[in-house]
């Protein structure tokens, strides 16, 4: 199995299309979302119809913090995201506003945990900034592998030998090995809207047999992105931040 | 322990080989033949013991797994850490540079001889984003071929993977007498730090002792932030100043003044004569009392600066060779070749320029003129080379000049950048075979020296050309000039 990771989309059609289209191309079979699909960007109702026909299939699809927003179950969004999640609301149909509505807020396959932000308090939404709160988050996954986002950068904690969780900055297209008898907490960095100054799309490609994980760097046409964000009269800063990436 | 006649996952044990304190070696037959002799190396401690002999091996299985070359052994299989943790890898029968100890102190063309293939292998390795960590005598081997192969990659680090052995509490790992300062204080991902403990070797190498003896506690592994070492020719005085120089620069505490790279070193040692000899070299004295005192103050407070990754530090430290034609030149082509460099110079904060001409090889018997001897000759196109490079006005440790001999110039050239390992040769381009628009058009008859090299160089080739100055003759215009 090859199981694509994305996490962060936020409506960013471009990004997402182009992170899928890299990931059939290194033979992904099985993709998994985690969470934040709407919010920031132009384009939520054909992302969510783009990852709605997926879960069809059997992708595993989790919440996030804007998802539920959008779908009117969280109301503290700061400032103009807020206004976003307002704007978006009003993209979406019936159909597709359940659909955020009715996703979980984790999932669990074998030995793999897949949450938006963390696995001690998914729906709080508490970032993991550093080793701390990854092995607070490894801990409560009770798993091998805990994959998720909402931190937009990528990074890989693993269990060093004092029992704290050492920070990795990934390297793009690198097979990083990550052996089952360690545990590994996976941040696949946010597809839709980077901000680790730059603004290539990020997603990641595990495969469990071969026990590799590889986080990848996708350019894609942000401009594009940028225009549709202007032209729907959302905030320039989330334009700027398309293409700059910070 | 294992026996003979054990097996384990298809490898049959046929005898120990080594039993080290982290890891037993034994040679075995493998399941399926792998073409060379394989050994299999297990940790000492249990099974899913935690403990560094294991995590090690982990970290030698990632990095044997991402390195490729004839500097580190082929990796053959790996156990599963949690039941039974092993190495299966390709055997290097040696011999390791541990054997010449017993007969240090080494004259320098010996220790030229076995550091060069070693200080290649290591820059081989950091451009594969890899850093040793644990350079030592025992962890050198050399192959029949003369290349050398680093083992016991377990403390090892690469730059695009994971840290295994990375803590928060910053421990020194490594083997004491040969560990850099900035090992010492836990920071396990500086590629000079590799240089730091060649300086070590080669200075056990050619003076029989150790730079800062085998201390045992952090305080004692401490000193050498601040105590220099006793300089080689103190304790022999036959040592040359030239290599003094480079053993010394290489223990630098501040790793800004070692050499920004393996290559390098392994250029300087290829170039004994042409060793820039600064005060290190010549000194004969410790630093006295007052210095220590202030490095001790400044050590005290030290805390060493973000590592570079490795190729991000090879790619500010080049060497480059520059191809000038000491004969046959083209007009204004030796102007060209001069600004070319100039601009590399100006960009590159560590860079080495190697000025090379090649010219025929000499007869033994001379020649009928005898003003056309060899070594006249060679030093008659060392001139020229020189007189070319002083208008670039560069400090003399960053260029140097060579005319090699080989009746093949392009072979040559080719030769000189292999072995030396250079980032980018610069060459004059051949001349202009055909630009319609200037009025030139003549097909070329022979393939030029640049043509080749650029088809076989195995690193970047800039070919430079002086600005066009042929201008196409033009109609003359109604009460206008004639075109030149």
């Amino acid at each position: 199995m090859k199981l694509a990771l994305l996490a962060d989309l936020h409506s960013n059609l471009e990004a997402v299309e182009a992170c899928i289209e890299h990931a059939h191309g290194e033979g992904a079979d099985r993709f998994a979302f985690l969470g934040d699909l709407v919010g920031y960007n132009a384009d939520p109702a054909a992302v969510v119809d783009l990852i709605r026909a997926y879960a069809k299939e059997g992708a595993i699809v989790v919440k996030g913090n804007h998802d539920a927003a959008t779908a009117g179950e969280l109301s503290h969004m700061a400032g103009a995201a807020a206004d976003v999640v307002a704007w978006t609301r009003r993209q979406l149909n019936a159909d597709q506003l359940t659909f955020l509505a009715e996703l979980p807020p984790t999932a669990r396959e074998g030995d793999m945990f897949f949450v938006h932000a963390n696995a001690h308090s998914p729906e709080r939404w508490g970032y993991i900034h550093d080793g701390w709160r990854a092995a607070v988050s490894m801990d409560a996954a009770q798993a091998t592998y805990v994959f998720g986002g909402h931190v937009h950068t990528p990074m890989l904690y693993y269990m060093g030998a004092d029992q704290r969780p050492q920070p990795f900055e990934p390297a793009s297209g690198v097979p990083i090995p990550v052996p089952r008898h360690r545990r590994w907490l996976s941040i696949v960095g946010a597809c839709g809207q980077p901000r680790d100054g730059n603004p290539a799309a990020c997603y990641a490609v595990f495969e469990p047999d071969r026990e590799l994980l590889t986080y990848w760097r996708v350019p894609y046409d942000y401009d594009s992105a940028a225009r549709k964000l202007r032209a729907a009269g959302l905030p320039e800063e989330f334009a700027r931040r398309l293409e700059t990436g910070a | 322990m294992l026996k003979p006649g054990d097996e384990i996952d298809g490898f049959r044990v046929t005898e120990r080989v080594h039993a080290g304190g982290m890891a037993v070696l034994y040679r075995v037959s493998p399941p399926r033949d792998t073409g060379f002799p394989v050994i299999m190396k297990v940790p000492r401690l249990a099974p899913g013991d935690d403990a560094v002999s294991v995590v090690s091996l982990e970290v030698e299985q990632m990095m044997l797994g991402a390195l490729r070359g004839p500097h580190v052994p082929r990796l053959v299989a790996a156990g599963d850490l949690a039941r039974q943790p092993y190495l299966a890898m390709e055997y290097i029968e040696g011999p390791s540079l541990d054997d010449w100890l017993a007969k240090a102190p080494l004259s320098a063309p010996e220790i030229v001889r076995l550091m060069m293939p070693l200080a290649s292998a290591v820059h081989q390795l950091h451009c594969q984003q890899f850093v040793h960590l644990d350079i030592k005598p025992s962890n050198v081997m050399y192959r029949a071929s003369g290349e050398a192969v680093l083992v016991d990659l377990g403390l090892g680090h690469h730059a695009h993977l994971p840290d295994l052995l990375a803590e928060e509490s910053r421990k020194a790992v490594g083997s004491a007498p040969y560990m850099a300062p900035e090992q010492v204080v836990g920071v396990r991902c500086d590629p000079r730090s590799d240089i730091f403990a060649l300086g070590a070797v080669m200075y056990e190498l050619a003076t029989g002792e150790l730079p800062f003896g085998k201390p045992a506690s952090t305080s004692g592994l401490r000193r050498r932030l601040y105590r220099d070492p006793v300089p080689p020719r103190a304790l022999r005085p036959e040592i040359p100043g030239w290599l003094q120089e480079i053993i010394l620069r290489c223990l630098e505490v501040d790793a800004r003044r070692r050499y920004a790279t393996a290559a390098q070193l392994a250029f300087d040692l290829g170039q004994a004569e042409q060793v820039v000899i600064t005060e290190r070299g010549r000194r004969l004295k410790r630093q006295g009392a007052w210095t220590r005192f202030k490095r001790w103050l400044r050590a005290a407070g030290w805390e060493p600066m973000p590592c570079p990754p490795p190729t991000e530090q090879i790619s500010t430290a080049p060497i480059v060779l520059v191809a000038v034609a000491t004969e046959h030149d083209q007009a204004g082509q030796a102007e060209a070749l001069q600004e070319a460099v100039k601009h590399i110079a100006s960009m590159d904060a560590d860079y080495r320029i190697a000025v090379v001409t090649v010219i025929r090889p000499f007869p033994l018997l001379g020649t009928s003129r005898p003003e056309e001897s060899g070594g006249k000759l060679h030093i008659r196109h060392l001139v020229q080379l020189r007189h070319w490079a002083a208008p670039l006005g560069l400090p003399a440790d960053r260029l140097t000049c060579h005319v090699i001999e080989g009746s093949d110039p392009a072979a040559a050239l080719l030769k000189y950048a292999r072995v030396n390992q250079v980032d980018q040769i610069v060459i004059g381009a051949p001349p202009v075979m055909a630009a319609p628009e200037l009025g030139v058009s003549y097909k070329p008859l022979l393939e030029t020296v640049a043509s080749r090299v650029v088809l076989e160089a195995s690193c970047t080739v800039t070919l430079v050309r002086p600005r066009l100055t042929l201008v196409a003759p033009r109609r003359v215009e109604r009460g206008g000039i004639a075109g030149v």
